[in-house]
């Protein structure tokens, strides 16, 4: 066991915060979930990526540096405890890309791959359905076969789609079989929203900005080469994205940290001030929450390093990360008393963690998949 | 970095694993709440010649030299075990103190007070180390100790009456031993809720109402991966701690009671579960649960509880100049 970092781990790590000191918009970008504020972000994407800082995990050929993971996690400290904005790329760059690296042919990866680093296409998941959500097994849209034009038409309604309406392109699950069932017969598709007979129509979430869309496919042709993996085989390959998405890749620990840390600070300016005689303690117990994430990530890496893949043991981390990103903006809201009803980051953010035991997988899923595939408790 | 034990940590792991299955099945933790001194004997000798007593002791003074790290996954093994001994009183705490003085080649047990007055396992003690600011060595420890009944039948309590044949101990000796003893507890609850998750699974996958496994039901599977996910959010902490006491880092004492207060939360939670789980079977004194559950009990809460700990790090974190120190 060695919980140092390296010299060369230290010296990333000073690159990192230096050009995030001087690099950092002074004012908060306005939410990239409005189509102003996304276009703003990607103008900080952009310079992210001229920096080599957009995805620093990636191969030098495709915008990245071949950082490693450990490198990865100290990126994501610094990033997040910069406050610095939003990633509105993520979609594509922590969900798309495993994906793409472990299944695009190399056509696929040398088109897609560049202009998603730099922010120039940006990728919106196309999963859910009104009638699949939880119940993702469930997809009903179509994809199929047009043999004398060399591809599929798209049919059917996807909906719930983050950033779906400022997006370019969208990855998503058709059903190419319609003789088989639930998780079989799915093919992942990659389809640039500007394709004939794809309709987006965006609209607001909880908070509402226009953070949600619903995308609609009619007869929309998609050519063979952006079928991602094999025909028939879209379910497989997705779960490669659910992996990401739920697990190491989506919420890295620096993000509850550096969440941690504004609470401790509102704490140690507010809290002799509540009437919640609790408070110091439910604080202390965030952080206690956030350090434990950040040391069950460590142990995840080493083992991840060694060749050692986390499988369901994901579902474990994304009910605990949601849960505690939940708890850090309640506690929040506390120590502002009466003042928290007033228009606030703790707000907004409180509103964006109620988000977390919903998407990418309900609670209540990710429950399941622990009872049964981490604890071999019987499906039925 | 590198978030891991050794090859020959865990090797150690497996051996002590091994041999507490072998040697303190549930019948012999069963049998230890009503024998003479509510201690294993045979598990102890065996652990005595593996070299595991006097693991922390120097090599000099005829342990094995290791260091809180070495030690740590075997303490999680006797929570595993419920392991009727004062294994932390006597590995973690008392016998580096005791080895370095003239009862060095004393071969009884060590028992320990940490602030309370309570000592666990007391009436075969030896050897009575009294962690306190007058911190002391006793001889002779059981005619100081007034016997009291705890919840764990195993756990034979003596209230500290009198220090009559002591000697002092060293400001530095308190301190590393007062937080080696929480490490200790914080791991032995680790283990603990292992157990009563394993056990608790075992049995709702097996038991059948409504014609099915009540583990396939979703009201039992949420109880179990909660616990699931306490436990996978306490080890790690419970391992840094060991890493830092072993390093000397000056942030050790506050990972120590981090690592106190979660595993506490946890094991509390698994006995929680655990029992509403087994229903009425496991609210039957002739099950087992209860013996996991009732030594959960009782860890959670000596040595500091979770509320104690938790109270360090807010001070830590809220009141010192700068956040953290």
């Amino acid at each position: 066991m060695d919980l140092s970092w390296s010299p060369e781990e230290q010296a990333f790590r000073a690159e990192v915060r230096a050009w995030l000191a001087a690099n950092v918009p002074a004012e908060p970008l306005p939410s990239g979930d409005t189509r102003e504020g996304f276009a703003r972000h990607l103008e900080w994407e952009r310079r992210l990526f001229d920096a080599r800082l957009a995805v620093v995990s990636w191969p030098e050929e495709y915008g990245g540096r071949g950082a490693s993971l450990w490198q990865w996690l100290i990126f994501e400290e610094e990033y997040y405890a910069a406050a610095a904005p939003q990633r509105v790329t993520q979609n594509g760059i922590f969900l798309l890309a495993p994906t793409l690296f472990g299944f695009g042919t190399p056509e696929q990866q040398d088109r897609f791959l560049p202009r998603m680093a730099s922010g120039e296409e940006t990728w919106c998941q196309g999963w859910s359905e009104p009638d699949a959500g939880s119940d993702l097994a469930g997809i009903r849209s179509t994809a199929t076969r047009d043999d004398a034009a060399g591809g599929w038409r798209l049919n059917g309604q996807k909906t719930w789609t983050t950033r779906g309406a400022f997006c370019t392109h969208l990855f998503g699950l058709f059903r190419s079989d319609p003789s088989a069932e639930r998780h079989r017969g799915l093919t992942y598709f990659l389809v640039p929203l500007d394709t004939a007979g794809v309709t987006v129509r965006g609209f607001g979430r909880l908070d509402g900005d226009e953070g949600f869309a619903e995308v609609f496919f009619e007869d929309a042709f998609v050519p063979d080469d952006l079928v991602l993996g094999d025909v028939d085989q879209g379910w497989s390959v997705a779960m490669a994205t659910t992996g990401s998405e739920r697990g190491l890749t989506l919420r890295s620990p620096g993000r509850f940290l550096a969440a941690a840390d504004r609470l401790i600070a509102l704490a140690r300016e507010r809290a002799a001030d509540t009437s919640d005689p609790a408070i110091r303690h439910r604080v202390a117990q965030d952080y206690i929450d956030a350090e434990a994430y950040r040391l069950q990530t460590l142990q995840t890496v080493t083992r991840t390093l060694a060749g050692d893949a986390p499988g369901a043991e994901s579902s474990l981390t994304k009910v605990f990360w949601s849960e505690l990103d939940v708890r850090i903006h309640a506690d929040a809201l506390a120590l502002l008393g009466h003042e928290a009803e007033l228009d606030s980051a703790w707000m907004k953010g409180y509103e964006f963690a109620l988000s977390g035991p919903i998407y990418a997988g309900t609670n209540e899923i990710q429950r399941n998949v622990i009872a049964e595939r981490v604890l071999g408790l019987p499906r039925k | 970095m590198e978030f891991a034990f050794t090859e020959d940590q865990l090797a150690f792991r497996d051996a002590v694993r091994d041999l507490l299955a072998k040697e303190c099945p549930p019948a012999m933790v069963r049998a230890a709440w009503t024998n003479a001194d509510g201690r294993s004997g045979a598990a102890w000798k065996a652990l005595g010649a593996m070299g595991v007593l006097g693991a922390l002791v120097s090599e000099a003074d005829g342990g094995l030299g290791l260091t809180e790290l070495d030690v740590v996954l075997l303490a999680e093994e006797a929570g595993y075990a419920a392991l009727p001994e004062p294994f932390v009183e006597h590995v973690l705490v008392g016998a580096p103190i005791v080895a370095g003085t003239d009862d060095g080649a004393a071969t009884g047990a060590i028992t320990v007070t940490a602030g309370d007055p309570l000592a666990p396992y007391a009436s075969a003690a030896d050897h009575l180390v009294f962690l306190a600011p007058d911190a002391q060595i006793v001889r002779g420890a059981a005619s100081e100790l007034a016997p009291e009944t705890s919840v764990d039948g195993s756990r034979r309590l003596g209230r500290l009456v009198a220090t009559s044949d002591a000697r002092p101990l060293q400001r530095a000796e308190l301190s590393q031993a007062f937080w080696r003893g929480t490490l200790g507890y914080s791991a032995q609850l680790v283990g603990l809720g292992r157990r009563m998750l394993a056990m608790t699974v075992e049995y709702v996958a097996e038991r059948r109402q409504f014609g099915a496994p009540i583990g396939s039901f979703q009201a039992v599977k949420h109880h179990l991966a909660d616990v699931r996910i306490a436990i996978e959010f306490a080890a790690p902490l419970v391992h840094r701690a060991a890493y830092s006491l072993a390093e000397g880092d000056p942030a050790a004492m506050l990972h120590c009671s981090m690592a106190k207060a979660q595993s506490a939360d946890a094991a509390e939670l698994a006995a929680r579960a655990a029992l509403q789980c087994h229903g009425a079977i496991g609210y039957s004194y002739e099950h087992d649960l209860h013996l996991w559950m009732k030594r959960a009990w009782a860890l959670s809460r000596t040595w500091g509880d979770a509320s104690w700990h938790r109270d360090r790090v807010a001070r830590a974190i809220l009141d010192s100049p700068n956040e953290k120190d």
